[in-house]
């Protein structure tokens, strides 16, 4: 015979249990409070000696070379700032047609789900293989640009990177836009349409400005994404710890100086220098996907 | 020609305009995966995949010790962060006015916002700092970091749509509130929270940078938890950038192995959603 179980409310390990089960669920909840307080704390702990030792010097010194002691984050910045807003010219005209192609004009049938597919397929392969893919025939390609126009042929360096960041935000900023575009309402674009209005000048008059912070917000998250990504960057951009001079020169951002020097840093002003450098890249990220998400929030919740 | 041809001809423009800039995203998605494909395709076979690395030049080098230690650092990811982040699923969706519930998932959002490199060295200061040495728990332990926001966003979407007769029902024939949870909600919602939990491995399966300085690399096979270990990225990021032309041979084929691996899960998930 099958065993049944039966509940009684005054029993009191049944209180017991419920007691445990709630200080579980809220226990999960702390834990998860104090590991990002833990975080952070860690990382500013970790950075303290170096912002104690060079304060505002490493915002405004010139170089970055561990053997002679000489520490400051500003050619990472600026590189960073160069490789992420480079891929972002390129990235965001095509990532908006997509999503106003994929959200307006076909938001349903055979050709939606096959961009659809198309695009998640992009944004699953890992930055590792993008990065290894660059390497072996991007750069060859950049480098022969190079010698055409006669300057240096490094092939590695900020265009190349940013190429390859382009192309690995691509699908993360459409899918943002997509759904942005597919939230305007329809009384809207229909509207538009009876009114003898082409698609083209509904998506210009109609959408584009009704879906405007929404598309901004989407940008603003992708630059987030662009500038905490690594391998791929660590692998084209020539690893080179000056002030780049111009697209075509070798540099580093942030995160793929960290990338590289990290596991061979040995002395602890070093690795409170690398943790600072952290410290930027976690500040900046942070705040920017804050805008990012108050922005779609707000949009979202006053149409 | 008049206004209205015009603008006929300059919605057909922009139609074009949207196609061709559609199929420029084609081009390095073909081509990416051409390149993998038959790079790696000439290298892998049986052999290569149950034999371990070799020095350059030596013939009938393999990724063994790669695909255990991945899998070794997924699991580790995966049976510290799913449970914990079942748990916070469940806590938010219970008690989720509180002011507690709120500040978890302002954590949730920032930790999932937190750049992958940043992970790996929090979790080099953590861990590998004081064990005194690389190892695969390092690593385990920063990809369940990466996996955590994803299990948690999973969880509680999907308890959302859980319907509240389902609960009242349970309830109601008298079974207390903590069965209730594990026995009816959480259950209902098992291919949501899967979903989310495929979509994390899918994730981290190709995470490189933050197990660069904790799981490190090894040439050999090892499932010392306390060892540092191999993973197929580290191992395509190791061999890639290495002068040697047998050793990028062998990054082609992990790079094969990995991408089937990666586009396997997340459109396997694809056919659970639509489910």
């Amino acid at each position: 015979m099958r065993k049944t179980s039966q509940y009684n409310p005054e029993d009191r390990n049944i209180r017991l249990y419920e007691a445990i089960f709630k200080l579980v669920l809220k226990g999960a909840g702390v834990i998860m409070v104090t590991l990002l307080v833990a975080l952070l704390v860690t990382i500013l702990w970790q950075s303290w000696p170096s912002i104690r030792e060079y304060g505002i010097h490493f915002y405004t010194g010139r170089k970055w070379d561990p053997v002679f002691k000489e520490y400051s984050a500003l050619p990472f910045i600026l590189g960073t700032l160069a490789t992420t807003l480079l891929s972002l010219v390129i990235a965001v005209p095509i990532a908006i047609s997509l999503a106003i192609f994929s959200g307006f004009y076909v938001n349903s049938g055979f050709l939606a789900s096959a961009i659809r597919t198309l695009v998640d397929l992009l944004a699953g392969i890992p930055s590792v293989i993008y990065g290894f893919w660059g390497l072996f025939i991007l750069v060859p390609v950049i480098r022969k640009l190079e010698l055409s126009i006669g300057i240096v042929p490094y092939g590695v360096g900020i265009l190349t990177s940013s190429i390859i960041l382009a192309i690995m935000i691509i699908p993360y900023a459409a899918s943002i836009g997509r759904d942005v575009i597919t939230m305007v309402p329809n009384d809207l674009k229909e509207a538009g349409l009876a009114l003898g209005a082409t698609p083209f000048e509904v998506v210009h008059r109609v959408v584009l400005p009704y879906a405007k912070s929404g598309l901004l917000s989407g940008v603003l998250l992708s630059f987030g994404r662009a500038i905490g990504e690594t391998m791929a960057v660590t692998m084209v951009i020539g690893n080179a710890n000056f002030i780049p001079g111009s697209i075509f020169d070798p540099a580093n951002t942030l995160s793929s100086v960290i990338a590289n020097e990290f596991a061979e840093a040995t002395d602890p002003l070093y690795i409170s220098n690398l943790v600072h450098l952290g410290l930027i890249l976690f500040v900046t990220t942070t705040i920017i996907g804050f805008l990012g998400r108050a922005v779609i929030r707000r949009w979202s919740v006053n149409r | 020609m008049n206004r209205v041809a015009f603008r006929l001809v300059k919605d057909l423009g922009f139609r074009i305009y949207l196609v061709a800039s559609t199929s420029v995203l084609l081009i390095p998605l073909g081509l990416i995966l051409y390149y993998i494909v038959s790079n790696g395709i000439t290298v892998i076979n049986w052999d290569f995949l149950t034999s371990l690395p070799k020095p350059p030049g030596v013939l009938g080098a393999g990724i063994s010790n790669a695909i255990v230690g991945s899998g070794l650092l997924i699991g580790i990811a995966g049976a510290l962060s799913i449970p914990f982040g079942v748990a916070i699923g469940l806590f938010l969706n219970e008690f989720s006015e509180t002011h507690l519930a709120s500040a978890v998932r302002l954590c949730v959002e920032v930790l999932q916002g937190i750049p992958s490199i940043v992970i790996g060295i929090v979790a080099y200061l953590w861990i590998v700092v004081p064990l005194g040495g690389f190892s695969a728990v390092s690593g385990g332990i920063a990809l369940a970091l990466m996996m955590l926001p994803m299990v948690v966003r999973a969880t509680e979407e999907t308890l959302k749509l859980i319907p509240h007769s389902l609960k009242e029902a349970s309830l109601g024939l008298g079974v207390p509130y903590y069965r209730t949870m594990i026995k009816i909600i959480v259950p209902a919602g098992a291919n949501g929270i899967l979903t989310g939990v495929l979509l994390g491995v899918a994730r981290v399966a190709g995470e490189t940078a933050p197990l660069l300085f904790t799981a490190f690399g090894n040439p050999f096979m090892t499932v010392n938890i306390t060892q540092p270990v191999n993973s197929l990225p580290l191992i395509i990021y190791n061999f890639a950038t290495s002068p040697y032309p047998d050793w990028q041979q062998v990054a082609w084929g992990a790079s094969l192995v990995l991408i089937i691996f990666v586009l396997g899960l997340s459109l396997l998930t694809r056919t659970l959603i639509k489910r």
